[in-house]
């Protein structure tokens, strides 16, 4: 145990937390969005499996880490224009279309991978901070710092993106009209239909934004990660509609979520590296995120309240 | 006489199986009140929902101002000056009043919300007619009345003409109705238009200038209030004549059936709701409990209907203790419980009318075969209590939620009272039924009283309170300030209890 609580293995354990933290984080502000506008989305990992496949065929292909997140956004764009004509427009049962979109994705994914690779090739890992192109050499020097260099500067592009997304969803909820619609079809939708605010038109685009930053959070992971493999996700966007309960529907608790399971399997994965774990109890150790989440859900759930209409259709009559 | 603000020709409107509108014409002038009048499920809320854009009708015109409208959603009918406050109110718990009135209106700051500048006209519209509220607060921390102030304030907002208002006075206290008629007239003055919803008869001769009485969907007449009396129109709306006060025989009292000693009880925000609180309720009488709402009568309720722990004291029905007692013990001991929120608290909305019925005796012998349910035997039973209670329902299995408010009730009455109670506990009875309903119902808690049952009648309607109690408790920040048999009442002195200075 001892050889864990040294100041550099910390360091480099909460810096791993923070990367891993990152398609979690992602996923669930994207959800948090759709859930306060009452549409609950269990197809989050499908739709990150996809946008995971995409993002990294287009890098095997191209090279190009740009085009392939641009890749995983457009996945997203399209799936949840799948998802909102369902579920919006045709009046589905949420939880059933969700895991619909699920399995399309876990299946499709994978049927493509077989297709159009066939075996696992690696491709090159979204860089750092020091390693992009051109500016890298700026940031060099930082990265050496003591503490601070690891946690704060040696992180890629779209690490910064996703926390960077905390304050702007926040802003975007609560300071924007649209977040006030959003906040208001999600907790009354007769109410807000009765002021001429449009509940189809707003849970459309609340479950766009969801979806584009699910496909975003695959991509992400798939070149983090710079491999795809059959359920690459193995239920991250599972966890992260889990987060958004346990972060009470507020993106900064979600982001406290996020970071608490990054830091679960981060240590745990650093004890398992140093034997404080034993071989022989690893699965048992790869149970303890999950674990530590649903605690949490069931100790801070019953404080928080979800939005009224959360997962209920709306018709006028 | 210009032309009228609005003019409703030959309106028609068809539900599955109801026919809610039936070639309803009505109009309404400038500056006045028009009432519509009529029994639970005349048709009222579907006609001003029409107006409203929420419904279309089948057949029928509407004019505004003289020319012809097509409202097809309720963002026409805003943009057509015709503002509605619903039944129900259509207001965002979580949001605050600034983000309920400027939902659905363009920002002056883009996409960005401008509750400043709302908050600001929200308080020029507030001075100017006396609807004091703050536009910061979310809704869920004001009272009823507050409420009703935003939904007149979210009309006012978007310079309504016409005024729908549905009932709104069924959910507000004596004060609170004066108070918002005040506003009303106001409004009058600067030539609104209101369309005005109640069943209560003497608020309807106060306020109105015209009155139009539905029965069925069909109207039935257009009158005045110099024209008619109360007794007339309770008549008008039922279609038959109506007893407005009860007639109670005289029964003897029997012994104690209820027994509240030192009862404390906590509220939802954790103060003391019902302080020591003493009460003996006899077979064979009707305590009515008066008081403004929010005075400790619902907590007190829940409490002896063991929804709601007690903090200290006992509850002891016949001879049982009930004091750390369950619902279903309370039930088992002889209460039967009729809650102030029948949607919330009474009946489960998407359930049909004969499981509400069922909701709690549905384990009993007489329902079961083999086991299972007996749907014969079910069906004949609810068909029997809907006939009963004159249920206006087309069938056994309509969903609950789209009845009229005052058969919803009319259902939840029918339930509890089926089971020959020796407590009946009834919590506003009679809040937002019509006049015919009230009185079946009324008379229902008179039988109750004769076959000697000890009935606690909770009420904010002391006309409800002096009509059926046989003795009166007064409730004021939890605590039973005055308590009169019937005959030594006087409504000034309940009153002036009520508002603590008894
Ligand atoms: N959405 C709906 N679907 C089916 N039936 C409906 C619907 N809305 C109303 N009805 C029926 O139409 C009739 C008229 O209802 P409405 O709500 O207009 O009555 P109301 O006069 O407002 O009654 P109350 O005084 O109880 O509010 C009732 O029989 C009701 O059950
Ligand atoms: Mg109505």
């Amino acid at each position: 145990m001892s050889q864990f609580f040294t100041l550099s293995v910390l360091t480099a354990t909460l810096a791993t937390a923070i990367k891993f933290a990152v398609p979690y984080l992602l996923a669930s502000l994207g959800e948090t969005i759709g859930q306060r506008s009452g549409v609950l989305n269990l197809g989050v990992d499908g739709i990150m499996l996809l946008g995971a496949f995409g993002a990294y065929y287009t890098v095997l292909e191209t090279d190009s880490h740009l085009l392939g997140l641009a890749v995983g956004l457009i996945i997203g764009l399209l799936m949840g224009l799948l998802y909102a004509v369902v579920t919006v427009f045709l009046h589905a049962q949420q939880g059933i279309s969700g895991i619909g979109i699920f399995l399309f994705g876990l299946g499709f994914s994978d049927l493509l991978f077989q297709e159009l690779v066939g075996s696992v090739k690696p491709v090159k890992p979204l860089p750092t901070l020091d390693k992009l192109p051109g500016v890298g050499g700026i940031f060099e020097p930082l990265v050496d710092i003591d503490i601070l260099g690891p946690l704060v500067f040696d992180h890629d592009l779209m690490t910064y993106t996703a926390f960077l997304l905390v304050p702007v969803v926040t802003w975007l909820l609560n300071k924007t009209t649209f977040g006030m619609n959003v906040r208001a079809v999600g907790e009354n939708p007769q109410a807000a239909d009765s002021l001429g605010v449009s509940v189809a038109r707003t849970r459309f685009i609340a479950i766009m934004f969801g979806c584009v930053l699910a496909g975003l959070a695959g991509a992400t992971l798939a070149l983090q990660l710079a491999v795809f493999q059959h359920n690459l996700t193995n239920g991250i966007g599972f966890i992260a509609v889990a987060l958004v309960y346990f972060g009470a529907w507020q993106p900064r608790w979600v982001m406290a979520g996020a970071l608490l399971y990054g830091l679960v399997t981060a240590t745990r994965l650093r004890w398992q590296s140093l034997d404080i774990i034993p071989q022989g109890a690893s699965d048992i150790a790869a149970m303890t995120p999950a674990i530590i989440t649903i605690l949490a859900l069931v100790l801070l759930a019953s404080r928080a309240r979800g939005p009224a209409a959360l997962t209920k259709p709306f018709t006028r009559h | 006489m210009s032309a009228p603000v609005l003019q409703m020709h030959n309106i028609t409107k068809t539900f599955p199986g109801v026919l809610a509108n039936d070639d309803v014409s009505f109009d309404v002038h400038a500056g006045e009140v028009h009432t519509l009048l009529g029994e639970n499920g005349a048709g009222k809320s579907t006609l001003m929902k029409i107006l409203f854009g929420l419904y279309q009708p089948d057949s029928g015109q509407i004019l505004l101002r003289g020319q012809q409208a097509n409202i097809t959603s309720p963002t026409d009918a805003i943009e057509k000056r015709v503002g509605m406050v619903h039944q129900h109110f259509m207001l965002v718990p979580t949001l605050t009043v600034a983000e309920n009135v400027a939902l659905g209106l363009p920002s002056s700051r883009g996409l960005r919300t401008d509750l400043d500048a709302v908050s600001e006209r929200i308080a020029s519209i507030s001075e100017q007619y006396g609807l004091s509220v703050d536009p910061g607060v979310e809704i869920w921390k004001l009272s009823v009345g507050e409420r009703q102030r935003v939904e007149i304030i979210k009309a006012l907002y978007r310079d309504a003409e016409l005024l729908v208002l549905d009932e709104p006075t069924a959910v507000l206290t004596p004060q609170e109705v004066d108070d918002l008629f005040v506003i009303l007239r106001q409004m009058t003055a600067a030539d609104t238009a209101i369309i005005f919803i109640s069943h209560k008869l003497h608020e309807v001769m106060e306020l109105s200038d015209r009155i139009t009485v539905l029965r069925n969907g069909r109207v039935t007449g257009h009158t005045t209030p110099a024209e008619t009396s109360r007794q007339q129109l309770a008549d008008l709306m039922v279609g038959r004549e109506v007893k407005l006060a009860p007639d109670k025989p005289p029964v003897d009292l029997g012994l104690v059936r209820l027994k509240l000693r030192g009862v404390t009880v906590k509220g939802d925000r954790g103060t003391i709701a019902v302080d020591n609180v003493d009460l003996d309720v006899h077979a064979g009488e009707i305590l009515g409990v008066a008081g403004v709402s929010g005075n400790g009568q619902r907590e007190l309720a829940e409490t002896i209907a063991g929804l709601r722990p007690a903090e200290a004291g006992s509850v002891q029905l016949d001879d049982t203790d009930l004091s750390k007692a369950n619902p279903a013990q309370s039930r088992a001991a002889g209460l039967s419980y009729v809650p102030e929120e029948r949607m919330k608290d009474g009946a489960v909305g998407e359930f049909d009318v004969s499981e509400n019925l069922l909701l709690i005796n549905h384990g009993e012998k007489r329902f079961l075969r083999n086991g299972l349910f007996n749907f014969d035997a079910i069906k004949s039973h609810c068909q029997q209590l809907v006939d009963d209670f004159a249920v206006k329902t087309p069938s056994l299995s309509t969903p609950t939620s789209s009845l009229s408010g005052g058969n919803i009730q009319k259902v939840i009455m029918a339930r509890e009272l089926e089971s020959s109670p020796a407590v009946l506990v009834a919590a506003q009875p009679t809040r937002g039924v019509d006049i015919g309903a009230a009185e079946y119902i009324h008379s229902q808690l008179v039988k109750q009283r004769s076959d000697g049952v000890a009935i606690v009648m909770i009420s904010e309607d002391l006309d409800e309170v002096l009509g059926l109690a046989d003795r009166i408790a007064v409730m004021f920040e939890g605590r039973i300030v005055k308590i009169v048999d019937r005959e030594n009442a006087t409504k000034d002195q309940l009153g002036l209890a009520m508002a603590g200075a008894g």
